[in-house]
């Protein structure tokens, strides 16, 4: 099943689907897997499996040394989509690599989209591959029934957010703020009129990441935005409270 | 040729390197200053308040010295130098550095950010800043401020916050991540005054046009004294800014040929150096904004690199010259730190002139292969930066022991006073 209907399917029972975050091999692939185990337990819907970069420039201070210690410790683009193999194969969520161009490019565009389908992934996020350079890899993706994920952003003027929308495919990423990843964004007026605007030139569904810490994002969000994507907040609280807080945290973003 | 001709659909590329591989959350502000570069680019007016503006403010045009007594002991080529280190601040940074005040003046903005390796670039912006009124944030690699402290003083004392990155390698990449990281979060206000002829398009062109004055002057200067053209001209690459400078005066002469000399490091082999073209431990990727050949792993994955001048310690290169070392148009060299060290005590002693260590990897292969020339033919090699900054890295390189003893009696009167 395709993310679209994947993400149409869950959205029957629930109105805001979440999608979660783990830096693959950080802190390593063990606690990856416990942390997925407590995700899919409290009913997370898609999970981003971030192939880690040297140059990670669109993340914040916890997303930087999480791939540069990953990286450290000798993770590779192999075992990552190992994981990624064994990960889908486990669990209810769907998956979907996030990461940087090079990691593809260096691979080879078509190779990565056949991998990324053999490891049972649906789509993916590279936030430094704009739209202008994603023909090919798009056209491979499509043949490969594999979504690529587009990021809308506040600063997309209307002109760009019709170009971005007709090549979204499976959903939007819509970036609640400016900034990179890590600090907390305040939901306001602002983030519902970008989902408003965003819907304006896609049909498809819709969710909003940076800075989404609490269930009182996640009521904000309801009835505006489709899934919630959550990542920093997660990792923070694994790495300050381990499996318990974890456990913890969903229960409360998923009450 | 004029390589900025774009053809359709391929702006900003030079053959297949260049490009713009940025966030989309820029894409906006990217669109603004490429066309406020178009803009000036077209606005003869703005080329001229540029050239006015270093004649007033950075003694332009710096002159080209023949280097008779090197050229007379090497008993080859006539060697002629560009005098770029004769700037304010002391490099060719500071041409781009007031061309991209100006913009950002055009842009309305009124706040700074940049990387900086060596520091002459984050010197330069500050003291620009300082000038113009901005607000003025310097990125600089955790192990560049510890080797490069001379600059980081002046920044500071210029006014400019400088932040010491601990991420990554801790060198001008890392400088140049945090700077991404800044822009994508202040982007309204800022302009990012990218040092380089690297990152996204349009600043590979943007900071190629303002250092196409050192070329420009270079021309005139040396055609004057010699009554001809150079037979070959060479200049430092560390993202390429001054050699492009220099280059752009000679691009479309068929029999001057252009070298450039990157950073060896320890050498072929040791995977400890800077050379992306000169060696074969390159290959084609994607970061910081741009295609080009990166040092990296068969994954994508940043190498580690050094030089003992933080001004080259950089993992890409410039995409036109990758571009231009594929078609042949320019030949790239190295200079080891050894080969460095040695030319700099050699250009001390029998010219008076005190080259930056970046500088110096030009003239290393100068030498070297002047020494080789006829006597009728000529070559002129660009000191883009004077060496005073390396104070501390050349007093260890020549273990200096009156220097040593100097600092340890400043450690003590300093210790004493806290006390
Ligand atoms: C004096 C000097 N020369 C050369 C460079 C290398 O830069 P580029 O290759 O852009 O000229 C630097 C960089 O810091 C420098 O300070």
């Amino acid at each position: 099943m395709g993310l679209e209907a994947f993400i149409a399917e869950r959205k029957q029972d629930k109105d805001l689907l979440v999608m979660a975050h783990v830096v693959c091999g950080y802190p390593s692939f063990e606690d990856n897997m416990q942390e997925l185990e407590i995700m899919a337990e409290a009913g997370v819907d898609l999970v981003e499996l971030q192939f880690p970069f040297s140059e990670p420039s669109a993340d914040g201070p916890l997303f930087v040394r999480a791939n540069e210690q990953s990286l450290k410790a000798g993770t590779t683009v192999d075992q990552c989509f190992e994981f990624m193999a064994k990960v889908s194969a486990r669990f209810p969520f769907k998956v979907l690599m996030m990461g940087y161009y090079n990691t593809v490019f260096k691979m080879g565009e078509e190779l990565f989209v056949q991998r990324l389908r053999e490891a049972g992934g649906v789509g993916y996020i590279l936030p430094d591959l704009p739209v202008e350079e994603s023909a090919n890899l798009h056209q491979l993706s499509a043949d490969a029934g594999i979504e690529p994920i587009i990021l809308m952003t506040p600063t997309s003027s209307d002109k760009r957010l019709a170009q971005l929308g007709a090549a979204s495919r499976g959903m939007v990423y819509a970036v609640a703020r400016k900034g990179v990843t890590g600090s907390k964004t305040n939901m306001g007026d602002d983030v519902i009129a970008l989902i408003d605007r965003c819907r304006q030139h896609t049909n498809v569904p819709i969710g909003v990441g940076f800075g989404i810490t609490s269930k009182a994002d996640m009521d904000f969000l309801r009835g505006s935005a489709d899934l919630a994507i959550v990542g920093t907040a997660a990792l923070q609280t694994w790495e300050d409270s381990g499996a318990e807080g974890l456990k913890a945290f969903f229960a409360d973003l998923l009450a | 040729m004029d390589i900025f001709d774009f053809s359709d659909g391929r702006e900003g590329y030079y053959g297949e390197y260049g490009g713009v591989f940025l966030p989309e959350i820029l894409h906006a502000t990217i669109e603004e200053l490429l066309e406020c570069f178009r803009e000036c680019k077209a606005d003869p007016k703005f080329w001229q308040d540029y050239v006015s503006l270093l004649q007033n403010y950075s003694g332009r045009p710096t002159p080209v010295t023949y280097l008779e007594n090197l050229s007379r002991e090497l008993g080859g080529a006539q060697i002629y130098v560009k005098r770029d280190d004769l700037n304010h601040t002391g490099s060719h940074k500071v041409n781009n550095v007031m061309g991209q005040g100006l913009l950002t003046q055009r842009l309305g903005k009124k706040r700074v950010i940049a990387e900086t390796g060596a520091g002459q670039h984050g010197f330069a912006t500050a003291t620009m800043a300082a000038k113009f009124g901005f607000d003025c944030k310097i990125y600089m690699g955790a192990v560049d401020v510890a080797r490069q402290r001379p600059n980081v003083f002046w920044m500071e004392n210029l006014g400019a916050e400088v932040i010491a990155v601990e991420d990554g390698q801790k060198t001008l990449k890392d400088a140049v991540n945090e700077c991404m990281r800044d822009w994508v979060t202040n982007m309204a206000d800022t302009h990012y005054i990218l040092g380089t002829a690297c990152g996204p398009h349009p600043f590979p062109e943007m900071v190629s046009w303002f250092q196409s004055i050192i070329g420009m002057e270079a021309r005139e200067q040396i055609v004057a004294q010699t009554g001809r053209l150079p037979n070959r001209v060479y200049a430092c690459v560390g993202g390429g800014s001054n050699a492009m400078g220099l280059f752009q005066g000679f691009f479309d002469e068929p029999n001057v040929e252009l070298i450039g000399c990157e950073a060896g490091g320890e050498g072929v082999g040791s995977y400890m150096h800077s050379a992306r073209l000169a060696y074969d431990d390159a290959s084609v990727g994607v970061a910081q904004g741009y295609k080009t050949y990166f040092l990296q792993n068969d994954e994508g994955n940043m190498s580690e690199t050094h030089s003992v001048a933080a001004g080259l310690d950089y993992i890409g290169v410039n995409p036109i010259f990758s571009y231009l070392h594929d078609q042949g148009k320019v030949r790239f060299e190295a200079a080891t730190d050894a080969e460095v060290k040695e030319t700099l005590k050699l250009t001390m002693r029998t010219e008076g002139l005190i080259p930056a260590l970046e500088s110096t990897h030009g003239f290393v292969v100068a030498l070297k292969e002047a020494a080789t020339m006829a006597k009728d033919e000529i070559v002129l090699v660009n000191m883009s930066g004077r060496g005073d900054k390396d104070i501390f890295t050349i007093a260890d390189a020549l273990d200096d022991a009156k220097w040593k003893s100097f600092i340890c009696g400043k450690a003590d009167q300093y210790r004493a006073e806290k006390k």
